[in-house]
């Protein structure tokens, strides 16, 4: 590799920074970066603020004292482990698992979950570090671990990823001032530095996995829709946190549709900050045009 | 096979199969591993602590482990701050909601919004009246520090119990040690107790001498074929086995019996005659030493 594309595999959106300016360049991450924290923000308004906005945590959350929220991957664990839940967990569920369905399921690993944060700052650093060590596990394995985890379940009687979920515990961890889980949050971080790139989100983190089976009918998706003005500077697959999604529609092998079909697509847009040469955008699923 | 592969796009369907085949394995192991371990962790984790209390209507342990979605609702309804979630690393599963009872014990609110805020059912809704709730049991552990039982009037844990007179009554008893006064000793009834912890909270001593615990800790069990005589012969107006030969039972027979010296009970002579009247209030030892307060 050259000096020059070290470069950018190091600091991937240089050109797009050049070329489109610092709002374009950063407009997905900053919004997600608002929607992350706005949620948390939800949350704390109660017990930093004492005006309730959100009670609760992402497990199971009360708004405005009207709206039941449940994370349904939480509900299935406790079908599992053999409790049948009241209804308003039942509708809670539904609820959230009706908004993923519809717009995508990975959209809550890359807007709404803080584990993101954790390991978007891990992936940064690897970047920039050019931290090349260790050794990515097959990205299938969340899907055997979220089956290992509804097992468990059933087996032990008890939702038993719970204890260590660090989705939860982290979420639980800021929202009632818990100060245990933060190790298993630093965990995370050194695993996705030290050994896996995107090694927790993108290989291991069950939630995820979950949430990806919501995404098969997605409305809300990435389009590769300038793919003939791409330059091969390869930005989006450095900074993609599931890069095999790109290729199918990037690079297809015959006349394929230029949407990013994928249920792993968590829909961040990073692909379309990096780009400088504006290949991606935001669309949705049956958008008809065809590629420029 | 100890050539590489040839450097094609595809590669032979045996060797692509054996690929496939590794890395699922290693996907599937690794998964189960993981999961394993949270099991182990979490089987050796899931007895609760002595001194940890869940909140009312929570289902038993077990049940409870399965229902339980860690959200923190009934900790966020809790005006009194009472519940907290148990943090990674705590004895209590992780995230669950539990309290101390030393540390802020439950006030037994009459609309028990922890129970009404829980989403699953891991807190029972059918619990309406908060004086069914058994969120634990109390018990009278130390007879040695407890101040009534040393013969003093401290009776702070019968005074503070939200259900006094029926959770905790004070038993009145003879003081041996000073042999003129009686002891009231606080005395915890399993029927009435909902394990609020206001006891152990409000113990006047430095270590409570009373404190609750988790029902299945703090509570024995007869075995299920017991039945008691005596009230089984309530049950049936008499003895279920025909009246008895009442036996006289030697030492009982005697008037001062169960106070009796012990060299009076040695002794071969008959047992003295009680002395006359005039006698008895200037006898040290009688009984009944006509002391009033």
């Amino acid at each position: 590799m050259t000096p020059a594309a070290r470069r950018a595999r190091a600091h991937p959106g240089a050109e797009a920074l050049a070329v489109k300016g610092w709002w374009r360049a950063q407009r997905w991450l900053l919004l997600r970066r608002i929607s992350q924290l706005g949620i948390l923000a939800l949350f704390l308004c109660g017990p930093l603020l004492g005006g309730w906005i959100v009670s609760g945590n992402l497990s199971s959350s009360l708004t405005l004292g009207v709206l039941p929220l449940t994370d349904p991957y939480l509900l299935l664990q406790t079908l599992a482990a053999g409790h049948l839940p009241y209804q308003t967990a039942w509708i809670g569920a539904a609820l959230v698992a009706g908004f993923y369905l519809l717009l995508g399921g990975r959209v809550f690993c890359a807007w709404v979950c803080p584990v993101n944060l954790v390991t978007d700052a891990a992936a940064w650093l690897r970047r920039t570090l050019g931290i090349r060590t260790g050794r990515t596990p097959d990205a299938a394995t969340r899907y055997w671990l979220l089956a290992g985890t509804l097992a468990a379940a059933a087996v032990s009687g008890s939702a038993v990823w719970e204890w260590v979920n660090p989705v939860s515990v982290f979420h639980r961890s800021l929202i009632f001032g818990l100060a245990g889980g933060l190790w298993l949050i630093l965990g995370i971080f050194l695993y996705d530095l030290l050994i896996a790139r995107h090694g927790w989100c993108g290989h291991l983190c069950p939630m995820g996995a979950f949430y990806s089976l919501l995404g098969r009918f997605a409305l809300l998706r990435v389009t590769a829709s300038g793919r003939n003005a791409c330059d091969d500077c390869m930005d989006c697959f450095a900074i993609c946190p599931e890069p095999q999604v790109i290729r199918p529609a990037l690079k297809p092998t015959g006349p394929a549709s230029p949407i990013v079909t994928s249920v792993n697509c968590t829909a961040c847009g990073r692909c379309i900050d990096v780009c400088s040469k504006n290949v991606f955008k935001i669309t949705h699923r049956f958008d008809p045009r065809s590629p420029s | 096979m100890n050539h590489p592969l040839p450097p094609t796009q595809e590669a032979p369907p045996a060797a692509s199969r054996r690929r496939f085949l590794n890395t699922v394995a290693a996907a599937a192991g690794g998964g189960c591993l993981l999961a394993l371990g949270a099991g182990l962790y979490a089987r050796q984790a899931s007895a609760l602590p002595a001194q940890a209390l869940r909140p009312p209507g929570a289902l038993a342990e077990a049940d409870f482990l399965a229902a339980c979605v860690r959200c923190g609702l009934c900790v966020r309804d809790c005006p009194y701050k009472t519940l907290q979630l148990a943090d990674l690393g705590d004895p209590v599963a992780t995230g669950t909601p539990y309290f101390t009872a030393r540390a802020v014990p439950c006030e037994m609110c009459e609309d028990i919004p922890c129970v009404k805020a829980c989403p699953t059912g891991a807190l029972d809704h059918a619990l309406t009246d908060i004086n069914a709730a058994r969120m634990g049991l109390a018990a009278l552990v130390d007879h040695e520090s407890c101040l009534n039982f040393l013969g003093l009037r401290c009776d702070v844990c019968y005074r503070v119990c939200p259900v006094i007179d029926k959770a905790i009554t004070l038993e009145s008893q003879h003081n041996p040690r000073s042999d003129r006064h009686a002891m009231l000793l606080p005395t915890v009834h399993s029927d009435a107790c909902t394990g609020c912890g206001k006891c152990e909270r409000s113990c006047v001593l430095p270590q409570p001498a009373i404190k609750v615990f988790p029902i299945t800790l703090a509570q024995g069990a007869l075995p299920a074929h017991f039945r008691k005589g005596w009230e089984e012969k309530a049950r049936h107006g008499g003895s279920l086995i025909g009246e008895q030969v009442e036996l006289p039972v030697r030492g009982l027979d005697a008037p001062l019996a169960g106070r009796t010296p012990l060299e009076g009970r040695v002794s071969t002579a008959p047992a003295p005659l009680p002395p006359p009247p005039a006698a008895v209030a200037n006898t040290p030892r009688s009984l009944d030493s006509q002391w009033k307060p």
